[in-house]
C-alpha cells in the first residue's frame, strides 16, 4: 500500500512543538512527527526530535551517547547559562549524577513510602468526602487533583507552611523554562524572583523538619554521601518535580475514568486493576510531554547524522501513542499491559519520585472508588499550557455515588 | 548509535536475559584472571557505578560476587578479574579451571554497597584481589580532577594485577610487596584528621581490621571498606520453578529462560514492569512463602535476607516454589 500525503498535512520540520497552538493539541503533530522518521530536524530551533517508542526507549536508557548535563531543556549549558543553578539530579550525568541519585532513590522506594500509605489513604477519603459534601459536579482539577498533593507531598518533604501557594507556579515555571523563552515563559518571569527566593529558604536545613525527606537528605549529607552544598539542590529537586506532575497524573485518572463509561464499575469490581488505570492514564496523557538530550558525539540515527553538542528532543507523549509499539494506542485500555511506558522516562534519569506519584494517585483512586459508581464530562475541559507538561486548568464532572 | 537504536526492540524483547556469555579472557596476574563479559545477543547491559558487584552465577548453581572494574561508558561488556582460591569453595576454581570464551554465566545486579562519595580527595588502600572495586574509582577521581592516592599491598607483584595500568599514575600509586620491603605498617598511611579525604579500602580482613580502627578519630563515615566474606552467599541454580498466584491459587511453572513475569502473563497475571532490568522498582512484588534469588539491583544485603519481597521482571527462585502475593 502506498500512502500519499494530502496536501494540507504539516510538513515535519516547520513543526514547533512549543506554539501554543501545538500545546493545546499535541496529538495530529505528535502523528506527522513519528510518521516523518526516527528522527527529523525541526527547522525552527534547529534541534533534532524524536517522536517513535523505540528510538526514544532507546536514546533515552544511552546516558553515554544522549547526555543530561548540557540541560534537558532548548537551552544548551554547552553556551548558554541556566536560569538557575543545574539540578544535580535531572542536569547531570555520570560520573557527577551518581551521588545524588543514589541518596535519593533509597528515601523514595515503595518500601519506605509504606510508612506514609496510612495517613495518605485517610487523606485522600477527608479529600474526597470534603469535594463530594459540596455536592455531585466538581472541578477534578481545582478542587481535587490540586488539592490533595498540596496536601501530603510538602510535609512529606518537610517544608514549612507558609507560602505554600508558590510551589504550583514554582514548578509551572520551571518546567516552562524548559522551551524557548515564549509567553509562557516571560509572562511569568517577573514575578518569579520572590518565588524562588522562597524555594530556595525551603531547601536549607534550618527551615524543614526533622522527619521528611528534606532531613533524611540532609542527614545524608553529614554521613558524607554528597556534598553539603548539593543537598539543598536535591531538596529543590523534590519540589521542583514533585507538584505539578502528580496534579496533571491525578487529573489525567479522572479524566480518563470521565472518558471511559463502565471503568469506575470495572475498577470497583476488581480493585488489582487501579494499577493499570493510573499506568494507562500516565501513558495516555505523559505529564512530562518532552526532554531534551544532546549528542555526546557524531551519532548516526536512521540515514540522520547528528553532530557532537546537537540538541534532541524526546516526545515521551508521541512514544506513548506510537501505534508501532501500541495496539490501539490512543484508548485507555484495562486489559493492556501498559509495562514499559516512558511517562517516567526509562534509564539512569527514570523519575526518581515515580512510587511518590503511583501511590498519591491510587489513594485518591481507591477514595474516589469507595464512594462513586460513574463519572462522566459535566462541561467543557480547558488545558492549561506549558512548554513541557500536558495538563488541565480545569475539568468539569458529575458523579454518581455508589 | 545506530546499533544501539536499531535494537531497540530486540533488546526490550530479552530484556529480562540474566545471561552472560564470556567474550574475553587473560590472565592478569599470578592467579588472577580476567573476563569479559556480554549479552549473549550483545545488547545493552544495565548501568553501574564504582563500587558495584554483580552476581555470578555458575552452571552448577554456585553464586559469587565480583566487583565490576571496566569502563562503565561502555555498555556492551562488564569486566571482572578473579582470583584463583584453592582453599575456597569452588566457585573461582571453576572459572579459572573450565570457563572459556564463548561459556555463559547467569548473573544479577549490579548492586552497590561501596559507592563512591564526593570528597575533597581518597586514599585508596587495596590488598591484592582488593584492587578490582578501587580501579573504576581511580579512574573516576581522575576524571573529577580530585587529589588520590592508592597504597597497593601483596605477597609480591608477580601477583598484584593492573601494575601497569596503575604505573601510569606515578607517584600517587605506593606499591609494598612482603617478599621486597616486609610486612606494611598500615598506620603510617593514616590520613591527618585535620584534612578531609575518604578511605576506601579493600582485600583481606586483617588489613581491614587495621583501617577500620582509623574510623575511631577519622570519622566512622570516612573510612569505607568492602570486604570479600560474609555477603550471605546462597548456592543456587538458575533452573524452572513453580510461582503460585495467591489470589486466585494458579500456578505457573516459570522455565529456565524466561522471567516471572513472562510466565504469569501466560496465565493472564499481568504484572507492570517498567525497567525489566530490577533497577526502577515498578514490578514490586511481595513474597508470602518461598525462597526468592534476587538478582534486582535495589535491595540491600538485610532486605535481601529478608526477603519479603521480590522484583519479579529479573528474580527467580531457589525454592521449588514462590507464593507471590498477587
Amino acid at each position: 500500500m502506498s500512502i500519499v500525503e494530502s496536501p494540507s498535512t504539516p510538513d515535519a520540520a516547520s513543526i514547533d512543538p512549543f506554539d501554543l497552538e501545538f500545546l493545546r493539541d499535541p496529538l495530529p503533530h505528535h502523528a506527522v512527527l513519528r510518521d516523518a522518521g526516527p528522527v527529523v530536524r525541526l527547522e525552527k530551533y534547529g534541534v533534532y526530535a524524536m517522536a517513535r517508542y523505540d528510538e526514544v526507549h532507546a536514546a533515552l536508557v544511552d546516558w553515554q551517547n544522549f547526555q543530561s548535563a548540557a540541560g534537558v531543556g532548548l537551552s544548551n549549558f554547552r553556551h548558554e547559562k541556566p536560569w538557575r543553578p543545574p539540578s544535580v539530579l535531572l542536569e547531570a550525568d555520570p560520573p557527577r549524577h551518581d551521588a545524588p541519585r543514589a541518596v535519593v532513590a533509597p528515601l523514595l522506594t515503595t518500601r519506605r513510602l509504606r510508612d506514609l500509605e496510612q495517613s495518605w489513604r485517610a487523606d485522600a477519603a477527608t479529600v474526597v468526602a470534603a469535594v463530594l459534601d459540596r455536592g455531585d459536579e466538581f472541578d477534578a482539577v481545582t478542587d481535587l487533583a490540586e488539592v490533595f498533593p498540596l496536601r501530603v507531598f510538602p510535609d512529606a518533604v518537610g517544608i514549612g507552611t507558609e507560602g505554600r501557594e508558590n510551589l504550583l507556579p514554582y514548578g509551572d515555571f520551571a518546567f516552562n523554562a524548559f522551551g524557548p523563552p515564549n509567553e509562557l515563559v516571560t509572562g511569568a518571569a517577573p514575578h518569579m524572583p520572590p518565588v524562588t527566593e522562597w524555594i530556595g529558604r525551603q531547601c536549607l536545613r534550618e527551615n524543614l523538619t526533622d522527619d521528611g525527606f528534606g532531613a533524611q537528605i540532609w542527614a545524608a549529607a553529614d554521613r558524607g554521601e554528597i556534598s553539603p552544598e548539593h543537598a539543598p539542590m536535591i531538596v529543590r529537586s523534590l519540589l521542583t518535580a514533585g507538584v505539578d506532575t502528580t496534579v496533571t497524573g491525578i487529573a489525567a485518572i479522572v479524566h480518563a475514568l470521565a472518558h471511559s463509561p463502565g471503568s469506575v464499575a470495572r475498577l470497583r469490581a476488581d480493585r488489582s486493576l487501579t494499577r493499570t488505570a493510573f499506568e494507562e492514564a500516565v501513558r495516555l496523557e505523559s505529564p512530562v510531554q518532552t526532554f531534551f538530550r544532546t549528542a555526546t558525539r557524531d551519532l548516526r540515527v536512521g540515514d540522520v547524522d547528528i553532530a557532537d553538542g546537537e540538541k534532541i528532543l524526546m516526545f515521551l507523549g508521541a512514544a506513548n501513542r506510537d501505534p508501532r509499539r501500541w495496539a490501539d494506542p490512543d484508548t485507555f485500555d484495562l486489559d493492556r499491559d501498559p509495562s514499559g511506558h516512558v511517562a517516567f522516562g526509562m534509564g539512569i534519569h527514570q523519575c526518581v519520585g515515580q512510587h511518590i506519584a503511583r501511590l498519591e494517585a491510587i489513594c485518591v483512586l481507591d477514595a474516589l472508588l469507595d464512594r462513586i459508581v460513574e463519572v462522566e464530562p459535566a462541561g467543557p475541559e480547558r488545558r492549561h499550557l506549558n512548554n513541557t507538561l500536558r495538563g488541565w486548568e480545569s475539568m468539569p464532572v458529575r458523579v454518581r455515588r455508589g | 548509535m545506530v546499533d544501539t537504536l536499531a535494537t531497540a526492540s530486540a533488546r526490550r524483547n530479552a530484556a529480562h536475559g540474566g545471561t552472560l556469555v564470556v567474550t574475553g579472557r587473560r590472565d592478569v596476574a599470578q592467579d588472577v584472571v580476567e573476563l569479559t563479559l556480554a549479552r549473549p545477543g550483545r545488547e545493552r547491559l544495565p548501568d553501574w557505578a564504582p563500587g558495584a558487584h554483580i552476581d555470578i552465577v555458575l552452571p552448577d548453581g554456585t553464586t559469587r560476587q565480583y566487583s565490576l572494574l571496566g569502563d562503565r561508558w561502555d555498555a556492551h561488556s562488564f569486566t571482572i578479574a578473579v582470583l584463583r582460591e584453592p582453599v575456597g569453595r569452588g566457585g573461582s576454581e571453576h572459572i579459572h579451571a573450565q570457563l572459556s570464551v564463548g561459556d555463559t554465566v547467569g548473573f544479577g545486579g549490579p548492586r552497590n554497597n561501596f559507592r563512591l562519595s564526593p570528597a575533597p580527595g581518597y586514599l585508596f588502600i587495596a590488598g591484592g584481589i582488593g584492587i578490582t572495586p578501587l580501579m573504576p574509582m581511580i579512574r573516576q577521581a581522575e576524571l573529577l580532577g580530585d587529589p588520590w592516592r592508592l597504597l597497593y599491598l601483596g605477597r609480591s607483584r608477580a601477583r598484584l594485577a593492573y601494575l601497569d595500568e596503575l604505573a601510569g599514575y606515578g607517584e600517587r600509586v605506593t606499591v609494598h610487596t612482603a617478599d621486597e620491603r616486609g610486612r606494611a605498617v598500615i598506620d603510617d598511611w593514616m590520613p591527618d584528621p585535620a584534612v578531609a579525604p575518604l578511605v576506601y579500602a579493600c582485600g583481606p580482613e586483617r588489613l581491614l581490621d587495621a583501617v577500620d580502627r582509623w574510623a575511631a578519630p577519622l570519622g566512622r563515615h570516612r573510612v569505607r571498606l568492602e570486604r570479600f566474606t560474609a555477603r550471605g552467599d546462597v548456592d543456587r541454580p538458575t533452573t524452572a520453578f513453580d510461582v503460585e498466584v495467591a489470589s486466585s491459587g494458579a500456578v505457573v511453572t516459570v522455565q529456565k529462560d524466561e522471567s516471572i513475569v513472562d510466565a504469569l502473563r501466560r496465565i493472564d497475571v499481568d504484572v507492570i514492569t517498567s525497567c525489566a532490568q530490577g533497577v526502577c522498582g515498578t514490578c514490586e512484588t511481595g513474597v508470602l512463602a518461598g525462597v526468592p534469588d534476587h538478582r534486582d539491583s535495589l535491595l540491600n544485603e538485610a532486605e535481601r535476607a529478608e526477603s519479603r519481597c521480590l522484583y519479579p521482571c529479573i528474580s527467580r527462585a531457589v525454592s521449588d516454589r514462590l507464593v507471590l502475593d498477587l
